[in-house]
């Protein structure tokens, strides 16, 4: 019983303690920043490599998921008559929902677990001890800029995403299946509101975006420095952030779109 | 990799990302950069709105003049009492236009239809229509017809 106890015990105090650190780096990260010029200078090739180098497999992605949409949305749209909302169902379902998700899901599988590798690799090799042994501190040297890095890349993605979906519905509704191209663009202009769902969708991407370059950077700056360390924590940033992005995005869309 | 292609990449990167939100705001929501034209607000009460939702068109022969801008309740004649908001580029429905619920198809969304009377006055801010239709429900019309078919 004793046992039990001490043993909830450590594991409720080791937890608190783990989200103290992530905290803490999150606060370094946000609070702290190098000075301006230093700061735009790390942070252009973390947006190279978070942003950049996503957006091959963001927009396939997309692109894929319109066409899937309006080939799926107009085979039952069409059995009720009104394969003309076929862009309203593919724009809205891409603006609100998939959009943002779908690009937080692949940003942590691409960019969060190469960025907790990297960061993992210079703490396993010391670099990060190095750093702060020349007086320069890691966590604004390393992972401030790529926290920010992922802040800005995951709406500009999310942006990405939902224009191929929605120019990929197009492609299959229009001129594939047949859907009047002026019912396609009208039906979703007439429903599509760009403060309600333009805007919340950017909201979302943005809100995904910091915590899973969040869990990226701490996974990376916590684990354990040796290579099953390392293997383990690219694993639990993909896994935590794409729980947190499904979690999230439901609490989000009850309080943005809970009224509509 | 260089700096400078770094710094170009990047760049061409957050360009595009903005590229697409402004051709997701023209093209996609239809956002409107022109000025908006002056609207002007005029009431009509309903006895029954069942299904018209804020947002919804008002048409005229067809044509978007406005929207539905609020919905709320007179308690007192227990009627429905909504606000449209009419594009001030058309400001010339008589005082005795008729604004009835119609439905967009079979089970499409509602929206308001105007049909202008013929009087020399126009609505201005403020003013009210009197001459309203309100929405064909269903059940109601069901109802009806089960009733005088017990009649016979």
């Amino acid at each position: 019983m004793i046992n039990f106890l001490a043993a909830l015990g450590r594991t409720t105090l080791s937890r608190l303690a783990g989200l103290g650190r992530a905290f803490f780096i999150l606060a370094q990260a946000v609070f702290r920043p190098t000075g301006a010029g230093a700061s735009i200078r790390l942070l252009w090739p973390e947006i190279y490599s978070a942003g950049v180098l996503s957006l091959v497999i963001v927009a396939v992605s997309g692109l894929f998921i319109g066409m899937v949409l309006a080939l799926q949305g107009y085979s039952i749209l069409v059995d009720f008559g009104s394969e003309q909302s076929l862009g309203q169902l593919v724009s809205l379902t891409l603006l609100r929902e998939l959009g943002p998700v779908v690009t937080a899901l692949l940003f942590a599988g691409r960019a969060g677990s190469a960025m907790t590798a990297e960061i993992g690799l210079m703490k396993a090799t010391e670099q990060l001890a190095s750093l702060s042994m020349l007086g320069v501190d890691p966590v604004q040297r390393v992972v401030a800029p790529r926290f920010w890095a992922g802040v800005i890349s995951m709406p500009l993605l999310a942006i990405v995403f939902s224009s191929l979906g929605i120019l990929g519905g197009h492609l299959v509704g229009v001129d594939w299946l047949g859907v009047d191209a002026g019912a396609y663009w009208g039906n979703m202009q007439a429903s599509v509101d760009f403060r309600v769902d333009v805007l919340n969708g950017l909201i979302k991407a943005f809100v995904f975006g910091i915590f899973v370059t969040w869990i990226a950077v701490y996974q990376g700056m916590d684990l354990i420095p040796t290579a099953e360390g390392i293997s383990r924590a690219t694993t639990r940033t993909v896994v935590y952030g794409s729980l947190a992005v499904l979690a999230l995005d439901f609490f989000l869309t009850a309080m943005m779109f809970g009224d509509y | 990799m260089k700096t400078r292609a770094v710094e170009v990449t990047v760049g061409a990167f957050v360009a595009l990302g903005l590229a697409f939100l402004a051709w997701m705001a023209i093209t996609v929501s239809g956002l409107d950069f022109s000025p908006a034209d002056d609207e002007y607000r005029v009431s009509a009460r309903f006895s029954n709105i069942a299904g018209l939702k804020p947002r919804a068109k008002v048409t005229s022969a067809g044509v978007t003049v406005g929207r539905v801008d609020e919905i709320a309740l007179d308690p007192e004649l227990g009627m429905a009492v909504v606000t449209l908001a009419l594009n001030g580029k058309f400001d010339q429905f008589p005082l005795d236009t008729t604004a009835s619920i119609l439905t967009s198809g079979l089970l499409g969304e509602k929206y308001i239809g105007l049909r202008m009377g013929a009087e020399f006055d126009y609505l201005i801010d403020g003013d009210e229509i009197v001459d309203t239709q309100s929405s064909l429900v269903l059940e109601e019309l069901i109802g009806r017809f089960l009733l005088s078919g017990s009649d016979d």
